[in-house]
């Protein structure tokens, strides 16, 4: 996970070794990369941030060729596809032109594309990005189906539900640098204890002055104020006492420590 | 660290890629031979026939034969650039087609010498749709001129890496026009297709010779009429030389534009 920027995308080239390392070494699946990617890349399968399915090809000739790509048996091949398609819930769609597939579709295609020599590792570069929420459901029990079968995927994201869902562990980086790496669970509880009150309206208010008073951590902004806290109870009892502000008290999520180690201005 | 300049590598898949280009090509035959084999026909009838009467013979042959064994040359070298340009352009940029494949085993080495192998074919597929034109019109006068179609590969080749070359530095399908304008009009004009080059000035001459089309035009011609070309190991020797060079050039521009 990192912000746009972060080197997400350039690791991905860098495992896969389309993109050069400048210093330090790089292993991936036992092979050392740059000099062993070739054969490296015979074990990992890549669904690329942009859909590049062949648009001269129908759905099931996007697989065959793809798998060309790798030398395969020919009858490992044919075995493959049928159960690709099936992953993919393209069957009835197989002797379409892609032109003709949505974009969960396409999707899903290219994620079985990426399967088609059975590879050890599955690379997922922003896999759900820009897809409508039922979409993204769909996709995700596909990539838990995988990750159950025993696959390994390393997937990047900036959806924080994604890598709370999806992720066994997460490395949080910006600019190149991994910032840190740890279960959902425990970057939750390293950087934000407890709970989070956001509230709305307050600043400059008698009520901000009674925030400052109390030993807890607070982040303020033009219209908000965010108090991190173990005891959100003792900021919730102002809620009546000041009624014309909004209180919200939620617990703290993957989003508070993303924002926290990488800032929360904008990356552009 | 930028990508280092080497020697392209020579993978046998480098014939999924060609395969890939032949299934798309079975697709789409019709407006492709429209383009490369209907254009030459309407020339070969309006210049051959029309402007043929009034010239008669040249280099010792009809014009219309004359014209005919320069367009298999011209023909292979202009449906070759396109190819190379505009095709491999849109599959490097436009449709991301590389960067999916660039994932695969498969490097840029044997992206690149299919698509030179693919090229090579479509020379063979080009020349040979031509000599058919050619001999309908009656303008073939040797069955040796059946020679020419496995010459067209050797084209093909010869102007697929020069192509590619010039796709792999491009900012956009504007910038062909750059090429044909430049090059491909020019030699086009000059190589001995429409006329023989002795007609033109020496010093023009002299430059005329180094370039790929003429040895092209020459290695073919006197196949179409029943004759062993003079010169055939120097054009072929011509050939392969732009062949690899161009190919060692367009493999290291590719490999700079995409590993990055």
């Amino acid at each position: 996970m990192g912000p746009n920027g972060a080197g997400k995308t350039t690791v991905i080239k860098m495992i896969l070794g389309l993109s050069p390392i400048d210093s330090g070494s790089l292993e991936v699946l036992g092979f050392e990369i740059p000099k062993d990617a070739t054969t490296a890349r015979e074990k990992i399968g890549v669904v690329p941030q942009i859909d590049n399915l062949d648009p001269e090809f129908t759905v099931e000739e996007n697989l065959r060729i793809y798998g060309s790509y790798f030398n395969l048996k020919k009858d490992f091949l044919e075995e493959q596809i049928p159960k690709l398609l099936k992953f993919a819930e393209l069957e009835n769609k197989k002797d379409l032109r892609i032109q003709k597939l949505s974009g969960g579709m396409l999707r899903r295609l290219t994620i079985a594309r990426s399967m088609v020599h059975n590879p050890e590792l599955i690379i997922l570069d922003e896999p759900t990005t820009g897809l409508d929420p039922q979409v993204r459901h769909a996709l995700w029990d596909r990539l838990f189906e995988l990750k159950n079968s025993g696959k390994t995927l390393l997937l990047t994201t900036h959806y924080m539900d994604e890598a709370q869902r999806l992720c066994d562990e997460i490395v949080i980086m910006d600019r190149g640098e991994i910032l840190d790496r740890d279960s959902p669970r425990e970057l939750i509880r390293k950087h934000i204890d407890g709970d989070v009150v956001e509230i709305r309206g307050a600043n400059g208010s008698e009520l901000e002055k009674e925030i400052d008073r109390l030993d807890i951590r607070t982040e303020k902004f033009q219209d908000q104020i965010l108090c991190y806290t173990n005891s959100p109870l003792e900021l919730m009892k102002f809620s009546s006492k000041y009624s014309d502000f909004s209180f919200i008290q939620r617990p703290a999520n993957l989003e508070d420590v993303f924002l926290k180690l990488t800032g929360r201005e904008l990356k552009e | 660290m930028k990508t280092k300049i080497s020697i392209p590598r020579f993978h046998k898949l480098a014939l999924a890629i060609w395969a890939r280009n032949f299934r798309v090509w079975r697709r789409l035959m019709g407006p492709m031979l429209m383009l490369h084999i209907g254009e030459p026909m309407i020339y070969l009838v309006g210049l051959g026939l029309g402007l043929g009467l009034f010239i008669g013979e040249m280099g010792e042959m009809s014009y219309l034969t004359f014209l005919a064994s320069g367009f298999i040359a011209s023909s292979t070298m202009m449906a070759v650039s396109m190819e190379g340009m505009y095709s491999v352009y849109t599959r490097m940029v436009t449709q991301q087609t590389y960067a999916g494949i660039m994932n695969t085993p498969v490097k840029i080495d044997d992206i690149v010498l299919g698509e030179n192998i693919w090229c090579g074919t479509k020379g063979v597929l080009t020349s040979g749709a031509i000599l058919l034109v050619a001999a309908i019109f009656g303008a073939v006068e040797s069955p040796m001129s059946l020679i020419a179609i496995p010459i067209g590969f050797l084209v093909g080749i010869t102007f697929a890496g020069l192509a590619m070359s010039i796709s792999a530095i491009s900012p956009g399908y504007e910038f062909f026009n750059y090429y044909f304008t430049l090059v491909i009009t020019p030699m086009f004009m000059l190589s001995g297709v429409f006329f023989p080059i002795s007609t033109l000035p020496e010093w023009l001459q002299s430059f005329v010779v180094i370039l790929p089309l003429f040895h092209a035009v020459e290695l073919i011609r006197p196949f179409v009429v029943g004759e062993i070309p003079q010169g055939w190991i120097l054009n072929i020797s011509v050939l392969l030389f732009y062949a690899a060079i161009g190919h060692f050039i367009a493999v290291n521009l590719i490999r700079r534009r995409l590993i990055i």
